[in-house]
């Protein structure tokens, strides 16, 4: 018997009993549809959050305070101080530009309105060129010598702007950050990322020291540099710590290049997508013993037909072949509309959320269909191969 | 000198049962010889054996001892897959409830042991659209079981015995089921079937239809008398 006999076969045994077929099915289909659904949404999650940090820039790291593995400590901690940003900066000329970075949330305030959920980043004037995505609207970032003169200056955030200003030039206005009243020197145009909590269209910057005094702080948040070059990172962070290390212990800082938070978000969001799939596998798991429960009822209904195969010549490979294909069929069949379902819905969600059918779930749900066919049809196929002739055609 | 070959030669043929312990001897030192192209009908009351010697002849079960050559071929010491071949291409089976899949049509219940053989499906349908023209059933071909008659069902039976060209028709009470008309026309396809060479072996437990082959075997308590 050639392959294609045997489906047509298969089809036909399918389709006698169709609601038992389509209901075996099911089981099949929500377990493939969640394993798409939930990898996409992680695989989602994970691309995401990567481009969020690329647009960041290509050659940037960040020192941030505590020490490796202690990230979450070190947003306690008060190490960094604007001298270690300024000695970078001194160490880096030439390869490298740097900002410290002091944010926190404040309430702002032009004439009566009030927004409540801004945050105040405290920066340096080379801060547009580490961060180079940011790019103005209206007017120019602080220079050096505005940073230096001490002249309370903001620049807006988009939505700030959008806020107060319905989008329109706002220079020389005076807002409140706080209790304290700035001059608007430029907007920044729409960067669309957020990162983190971190609304980058949200924000509004003032220059570092004036954040430092108003929020009564001597310590900053972190210290973001950007290479000039791909090649010079390396060179960069070596300074940096070689900088850093004369005043601080390696306990007391960590160095995060782009490729490592990358790396780290990576292993999280993977993880997730594990997780998830994980999960979507136990579906799948239970559906597969539907499959074998329902191919066992099928053998035992066609006993008498299993008998006389064989008394007409069929070998037991023959029915083995016969039945193992029929639940193959079951749950591949149910794999394919899962699929096609899964990715129906992965593209729904990534309009409203985030989602990302990779291929990779795909061909691992689709090999997991085959994989619960074979498993859970060898039993009842096996059982049916080994059915004596005699006892099979006698069988009521 | 191939027909002189016997289709079936057995000797010293035993088959004894064991359960629990218990042995039952179901036939004992049978030693038996049908040529090629002989009617032959086997009879005897149920228990005497004669179900177990149509499976041990239709090579659906095998002896406990001695020697049974099919053909010419030595057949008493072949695994599952060899029999199941050689029940392909050596034996057409008549059973007395039919047998056929209920969800096929004849056309699909006649090519069933073609399949089994390897023929191509082209092949197939014209082998059995023949057999069942030749059989009176060329308006029956895409019928279900369900929409013939007892005798239409077995006659389709038949020509799916007849596929694969056998030797030897092995018919177990193939009127059994089947009203008087109807088994008088399955006897008389048997009788023609033989007239063009085909070797019957009918096992019946009714003197009349037995007395319609040419020779008669008579088991009792699993000896041939």
């Amino acid at each position: 018997m050639d392959l294609r006999e045997l489906i047509t076969l298969s089809i036909h045994a399918i389709a006698v009993n169709k609601l038992r077929s389509f209901l075996t099915t099911l089981g099949i289909v929500i377990g493939v549809f969640s394993i798409i659904v939930l990898v996409s949404i992680g695989s989602g999650i994970n691309s995401y959050v990567t481009s969020q940090i690329s647009s960041l820039g290509s050659n940037i790291f960040e020192v941030l305070p505590g020490g490796e593995g202690n990230i979450f400590g070190g947003f306690l901690s008060t190490n960094l101080k604007l001298s270690d940003s300024k000695n970078i900066q001194r160490n880096l000329a030439g390869i490298g530009k740097v900002t410290p970075i002091l944010q926190q949330a404040a309430i702002i305030k032009y004439k009566n309105v009030k927004i409540k959920d801004a945050f105040v980043g405290g920066v340096s004037y080379e801060y547009p060129q580490v961060v180079t995505s940011l790019k103005m609207k209206y007017g120019n970032f602080f220079t050096k010598s505005q940073e230096a003169s001490g002249a309370p200056i903001v620049v807006l955030g988009y939505k700030i702007n959008e806020h107060f200003f319905k989008n329109r030039n706002p220079i020389g206005k005076r807002i409140y950050v706080g209790e304290k009243q700035y001059t608007v020197i430029a907007v920044a145009d729409k960067t669309g990322t957020v990162f983190g909590a971190f609304d980058r269209d949200n924000i509004v910057y003032i220059p570092v020291e004036l954040a430092q005094s108003q929020f009564g702080t001597s310590y900053i948040r972190q210290i973001v540099i950007s290479a000039d070059s791909k090649e010079l990172i390396p060179i960069a962070i070596k300074r940096v710590e070689t900088t850093l290390l004369k005043r601080l212990t390696k306990d007391d800082f960590t160095i995060e290049t782009a490729d490592s938070i990358s790396e780290t978000v990576s292993n999280v969001t993977n993880v997730l997508s594990l997780a998830l799939g994980g999960i979507a596998g136990i579906s799948l798991l239970v559906g597969g013993i539907g499959v074998a429960n329902i191919m066992l009822v099928s053998v035992t209904e066609r006993t008498r037909e299993i008998g006389l195969r064989k008394a007409l010549g069929a070998k037991r490979s023959d029915i083995l072949k016969q039945f193992l294909l029929e639940s193959i069929m079951i749950s591949v069949g149910g794999g394919l509309i899962g699929i096609a379902l899964g990715m129906a819905a992965s593209l729904i969600i990534a309009k409203i959320l985030v989602s990302q059918v990779t291929a990779w779930s795909i061909l691992i749900a689709f090999g997991f269909s085959v994989l619960v066919g074979v498993v859970f049809g060898m039993a009842p196929a096996i059982r049916a191969s080994k059915l004596n002739p005699i006892d099979a055609l006698r069988y009521e | 000198m191939k027909n002189s070959v016997p289709i079936v030669w057995m000797k010293g043929i035993s088959k004894v049962y064991r359960s629990e312990g218990v042995e039952t001897v179901a036939l004992r030192n049978i030693n038996l010889t049908i040529n090629k192209g002989e009617f032959i009908a086997i009879t005897g009351r149920s228990g005497s054996g004669k179900s177990t010697l149509m499976h041990l002849i239709g090579l659906l079960d095998t002896p406990t001892s001695g020697a049974y050559k099919l053909n010419g071929v030595d057949v008493s010491k072949l695994d599952e897959d060899s029999l199941a071949s050689q029940r392909n291409v050596e034996i057409g089976f008549v059973f007395q409830s039919f047998n056929l899949l209920p969800r096929a049509t004849s056309l699909e219940n006649v090519t069933l042991p073609a399949i089994y053989a390897g023929v191509s499906e082209e092949e197939r349908l014209e082998r059995a659209t023949k057999l069942l023209t030749e059989i009176g059933l060329e308006d029956q071909l895409n019928k279900r079981p369900n929409q013939m008659s007892g005798g239409q069902q077995q006659r389709v039976a038949i020509a799916r015995a007849l596929m694969n060209d056998p030797e030897l028709i092995l018919a177990d009470e193939p009127t059994g089921n089947l009203d008087t008309k109807s088994g008088e026309d399955v006897m008389n396809t048997l009788k023609k079937l033989n007239k063009d060479d085909k070797t019957i072996v009918l096992i019946t437990h009714e003197k009349d239809i037995a007395n319609q082959a040419k020779r008669m075997l008579h088991l009792e308590d699993g000896e041939i008398k």
